[in-house]
């Protein structure tokens, strides 16, 4: 009688309603089990887990602290499990009652992302709406920007001055985007080098990115209608590691004095280390990236920093071409949007925090 | 066909790319894996044979026309030499056919690396702290409006991190968190829309073969 009163007293609540199922939106190999929390939740240690494939032998498969009532399981597409959850103390453990048999597998498309997808779709149909107008031919209004109007002068300035340009594409690799962008605006520099038969120095940190440079290069001074002016030792590899990179492009402004220095493209640690270098050669220092954690070593130690999206827009507008441009207009349209949105979200959000509006809740 | 090859090649693996984000099932998970990792690293190592040519050939030709500095050239060229036989005879960690060791003394790719290449590195990065200073002190002279409003801002942000801006005035350190977390976050976020949408168009712009200048060619 008194063994039964104790376990009266002692005996936990179990947690109940366990439902397990196929963790959606996932590649599969995963089941999520959720439960309801034992009534003495405060009690236990926490939850333990259990696993059983034929519905008789169960074994656990893992932990989770009180208080907490999901675990995402890593299972075997196809095959069919049972679990059951323990509320684990140290007096002991009481199991919950087993979960219906569930299979995982892997799905076709990750509803999360939808939104994004639409996205996508209404920005990407705004840009090209204004690409297929510009290719009509109708003249589009875009913003200036000061940096970008600085390169000719900055390049005029080292043909003046016989000295030559240093282009810095920055430490990223052939996928990113910052780097293909710092890509298109070397082409259009390179193009204006030849035009002035002005030396260019472009030192390289990633294989691939030198090898789509060079021949980036070597194309603009064709089509500059001066091919024997390229050199193929302007564009060069130095090395694969970021600090000796820096040293190397650090050298080279010391050694050579450029009269401008372009770093524009992907950059880390090494920006600073660059920009405070070339700034104390006096050379005009034209920067770039969409690296929001080193703009602030730009702003201060160049003459002319692109911010983000300025960084994409810069080929275009140094092309000038219809096409190229009319993505910009597309883009700037993009931000109205989203600007629009945020206002009339803001808005919103400040107008239902006011107590007036309880009053029809 | 010189042009038109790779840009199908382009819009092909450009909407490749695009597919993994929203398909999660594995067929196209692993297929992305292969091409961003496998594939890729197979480009990179061609790509690598070029790039150390052309290190080669740039120090050389230096060397040829005894240019300023030359002599650092033959630096560059003899490490360059011994550290590619010790890597591709000694192995990584010595277990290759070239012995990488004498008595307790060894010198694999992995000993050289953390013991010239990893210092090295660290000075540059160290080096950092005395560009921060020279930069800061740049950009705290009160020139113009924004400088003003960046050195009052650096300035209070300082003394409200320190133990100091509590000793000052207990809400120091909350208007210090305030000004991290609100105009600082409201300027980082508006230039990450702006990033977004850049993003986006570029893409746009070099899948439908609208930017070209990556080709060399630009726009023609």
């Amino acid at each position: 009688m008194a063994t039964i009163l104790l376990l009266g007293i002692f005996a936990l609540a179990p947690p109940t309603n366990v439902r397990a199922f196929d963790t959606p939106d996932d590649g599969g190999g995963a089941i999520t089990i959720e439960w309801q929390l034992s009534a003495d939740d405060a009690l236990l240690e926490g939850y333990e887990i259990y696993r059983s494939e034929d519905g008789i032998d169960y074994e656990k498969v893992g932990f989770i602290g009180r208080g907490r009532n999901v675990l995402e399981d890593e299972t075997e597409d196809g095959k069919k499990y049972y679990y059951k959850v323990a509320a684990f103390s140290d007096t002991g453990r009481i199991f919950s009652e087993p979960s219906p048999v569930v299979m995982s597998s892997a799905q076709w498309i990750n509803r999360n992302k939808i939104n994004i997808v639409v996205a996508i779709f209404v920005f990407g149909g705004i840009i090209l709406y204004f690409t297929y107008h510009a290719r009509k031919g109708k003249e589009l209004y875009i913003r200036k920007i000061a940096g970008v109007q600085a390169i000719d002068d900055a390049i005029g300035r080292a043909t003046e001055m016989g000295k030559p340009i240093l282009y810095c594409p920055g430490i990223g690799y052939m996928e990113d985007i910052a780097t293909i962008a710092s890509l298109s605006i070397l082409g259009e520099v390179a193009k204006k080098c030849a035009q002035y038969n002005t030396k260019l120095i472009n030192p390289h940190v990633e294989p691939i990115v030198y090898t789509v440079a060079r021949e980036i290069v070597k194309e603009a001074y064709t089509k500059a209608g001066r091919p024997d002016a390229f050199d193929p030792d302007s564009v060069y590899f130095i090395t694969d590691l970021q600090f000796a990179y820096a040293a190397a492009v650090d050298g080279i402004m010391v050694r050579e004095r450029p009269a401008t220095n372009f770093l524009i493209g992907w950059f880390r640690a090494e920006s600073l280390i660059l920009a405070e270098t070339g700034a104390s050669t006096g050379a005009i220092q034209i920067a770039g990236t969409d690296q929001v954690s080193q703009l602030p070593f730009f702003v201060t130690a160049c003459d002319y920093t692109l911010i983000g999206e300025e960084l994409y827009a810069a080929s275009a507008y140094i092309s000038k071409e219809p096409l190229l441009l009319g993505a910009i207009k597309g883009e700037d349209s993009g931000k109205l949007v989203i600007a629009g949105i945020l206002v009339a979200a803001s808005i919103l959000g400040l107008l239902t925090k006011l107590p007036l509006l309880n009053l029809f809740r | 066909m010189k042009r038109t090859f790779p840009l199908f090649l382009l819009f092909v693996f450009g909407i490749l790319g695009i597919i993994p984000f929203i398909i999660p099932h594995p067929v196209v998970q692993n297929t992305d894996d292969f091409l961003r990792n496998n594939l890729l690293k197979i480009l990179a190592a061609f790509a690598l044979i070029l790039g150390l040519g052309s290190l080669l050939r740039v120090h050389f030709d230096k060397i040829k026309r005894k240019r300023q500095n030359w002599e650092y050239s033959w630096v560059l060229i003899i490490t360059f030499v011994i550290t590619s036989i010790i890597g591709l005879f000694g192995g990584v960690t010595g277990e290759g056919i070239l012995p990488t060791r004498i008595g307790s003394f060894s010198f694999d790719i992995w000993t050289i690396y953390f013991n010239i290449e990893v210092p090295l590195g660290a000075t540059m990065f160290a080096l950092l702290a005395f560009f921060m200073a020279s930069a800061a002190y740049r950009a705290f002279r009160a020139r113009s409006s924004e400088a003003t409003l960046l050195l009052v801002s650096a300035f209070v942000i300082m003394i409200g991190v320190l133990p100091l801006g509590e000793s000052i005035s207990h809400r120091l350190p909350s208007f210090t968190q305030w000004i991290m977390d609100v105009p600082n976050v409201a300027a980082q976020r508006g230039i990450l829309f702006g990033v977004a949408l850049g993003m986006l168009a570029t893409a746009l712009k070099i899948i439908l073969g609208i930017e070209r200048s990556w080709l060399g060619g630009g726009g023609e």
